[in-house]
């Protein structure tokens, strides 16, 4: 089933037959044994999770857990700081992202990522900065009206079109804090990811555009695998299909959100779920 | 333990009424402190511009009245006769400051992009420590060494030299310049270019330097006006010229040299000459700045990061 168009990473197969109807959905992404330094502080330890397609799965725990450094090992961003470094397995649709001879660049391509912070850029138009990762494709670059298209689709996905379709031509720094966080989240839509990363993506911003963002990443999963890092556990509640707790750099539990806040089966979870610590 | 019902009272005790006393000498101290040393910082203030004035002043009342239109379409006029101007002398400048800018500004942006990029390593603290010495590098000194090495090869005084000396003199301004304003650009923006796939250097100089460059204009018009006025290293490298001439591989002249050389002569109608091109000179480094200013005011960021 994964059609491959590179001879590395696999394309997104966006006509995937909905998998297993009522059966659990298919892994896409799958961490297994994940370990990951800042030298040799061991921020995240040997750490096996999977990713299910058409999925939300929600990442909650304590500040400096590393629930950021696992999001960051999944699109190789991990390795850009330096003295960082990543042992252990990922595979996407089945294929080692960390393999030797995969390029990093093409991995981030497949598996687009949100940041804290709103990050246009600021010298170009609001158009610009959502075409900004099809402008690299090389080759593969769409034309300027297929790239229109693409651009139109991407803010229309994430409730902005309304907002910005008059101008398209001014900076994007002009745009509100949600706005622009909005604006992000189409940016790394437009390449077509078959992964999406949000790294606490609301907490710059304002409970109506947090409701915004939220109300997106509801309407995401229908194509996509997403993972959320978050520090608002009703946030994870609200989103997620699944949810992971991590503490100290490992992960503690996973199941599906609803148990997880209910019946949870780790006393740490309890804990921190019913406001113990953190 | 049991206090003493006057300390309580509404009168003030002898030790309080002394505390107060001591509190009121005491203000009163500060405030004439207060007042003497913003009194003095003002003097300060106002001092430090009095050269700007003075010389602006005294460069309107000797040079404005020889500034004519002559002046900036005429060579100079042999000496003994009146008129003429200093057309050649402001174009060789300009020319000058293109070759510098040819030779500093590429070499300048690399090296500070490089210095920003690489933070930390053996040859980038290297690369910045001996630019900060080159920073402080006399002007005459870069004048003889360009020409032993440059006009000496050549055999003869050119333009090329001089444009070549001025350019070095950028280089480490514009270095400098340049790895500051990179560095000011927010990481996230560098991680959100890498995220989505942009390879580093893409990120580098499609985002990064990109985002930067407002601030870098500013560097380089600075460093140009810096060079604009400098007259030694020209003394051994273009000698000046007092006919036209637009080749890099002549003499040439400039404003600055054509001022000294006017300056030194015994005619007034000379003198009259050094003063107006003095005022010229300083208008161009004027309207330098002032767009150096303009480039730094539409900076990015101001409605976000």
């Amino acid at each position: 089933m994964v059609a491959t168009e590179s001879p590395r990473v696999p394309r997104p197969t966006a006509s995937a037959p909905a998998a297993a109807v009522g059966g659990p959905a298919r892994v896409r992404l799958d961490a297994s044994r994940l370990s990951a330094f800042f030298g040799a502080a061991e921020v995240v330890r040997q750490v096996s999770i999977t990713f299910r397609d058409r999925e939300v799965t929600a990442i909650i725990g304590p500040s400096g857990c590393g629930k950021s450094t696992l999001l960051r090992c999944l699109n190789r961003m991990h390795e850009t700081v330096p003295t960082a470094r990543v042992t252990g397995a990922i595979t996407l649709d089945g294929q080692d992202i960390y393999a030797r001879g995969v390029n990093p660049i093409e991995v981030r391509r497949h598996i687009g990522m949100v940041f804290q912070r709103p990050t246009p850029f600021p010298t170009m138009s609001i158009r610009d900065n959502v075409a900004a990762g099809l402008q690299i494709l090389g080759s593969k670059r769409p034309s300027r009206s297929e790239t229109d298209g693409i651009v139109e689709d991407a803010l229309k996905r994430t409730a902005l079109w309304d907002e910005v379709s008059t101008r398209l031509r001014d900076s994007a720094v002009g745009l509100s804090g949600g706005q622009q966080q909005r604006l992000c989240i189409a940016r790394a839509l437009a390449t077509r990811p078959a992964v999406l990363l949000l790294d606490e993506p609301t907490a710059s911003l304002d409970p109506i555009s947090t409701q915004k963002v939220e109300e997106l990443v509801y309407e995401l999963r229908r194509d996509m695998t997403v993972v959320i890092v978050t520090h608002n556990m009703q946030q994870a509640a609200r989103v997620s299909d699944r949810t992971a707790f991590m503490l100290s750099g490992e992960l503690v539990e996973f199941a599906p959100t609803n148990a997880l806040f209910t019946t949870p089966s780790d006393s740490r979870t309890e804990a921190y779920i019913t406001g113990r610590f953190g | 333990m049991p206090v003493k019902p006057g300390n309580r009272g509404p009168r003030p005790s002898g030790v309080q009424r002394a505390a107060a006393e001591r509190t009121r000498t005491t203000l009163g101290r500060r405030r004439v402190v207060n007042v003497v040393m913003i009194g003095v910082t003002m003097i300060a203030a106002v001092v430090a511009t009095l050269p700007l004035i003075f010389i602006l002043g005294h460069l309107m009342s000797a040079g404005a009245s020889s500034i004519d239109l002559a002046f900036f379409t005429e060579i100079p006029k042999p000496p003994g006769e009146t008129g003429g101007g200093m057309a050649n002398a402001m174009v060789g400048t300009l020319v000058l400051i293109g070759a510098a800018s040819a030779v500093g500004l590429p070499v300048g942006i690399g090296a500070g992009l490089y210095l920003a990029e690489n933070r930390g390593t053996l040859l980038a603290n290297a690369v910045r420590f001996l630019s900060d010495v080159l920073n402080g590098l006399p002007s005459i000194v870069m004048g003889i060494f360009a020409w032993q090495f440059l006009v000496k090869p050549m055999g003869k005084f050119t333009a090329l030299a001089g444009g070549i000396a001025l350019g070095a003199m950028m280089i480490p301004l514009v270095t400098r310049t340049t790895e500051e304003m990179i560095s000011i650009v927010p990481v996230s923006l560098r991680e959100a270019a890498l995220a989505l796939g942009y390879s580093r250097w893409r990120t580098s100089l499609v985002v990064v330097l990109r985002t930067a460059l407002p601030g870098i204009v500013t560097g380089a018009l600075v460093a140009v006006s810096r060079i604009a006025g400098e007259t030694a290293p020209l003394l051994f490298t273009v000698l000046g010229n007092q006919f036209w001439s637009l080749s890099l591989r002549e003499p040439i002249a400039a404003l600055p040299l054509q001022i000294f050389n006017f300056a030194i002569s015994p005619y007034d109608a000379q003198h009259a000459l050094a003063w107006a091109g003095a005022l010229v000179l300083i208008g161009i480094v004027l309207i330098i700045s002032l767009a150096a200013r303009f480039a730094t005011r539409s900076r990015f960021g101001r409605g976000g990061d």
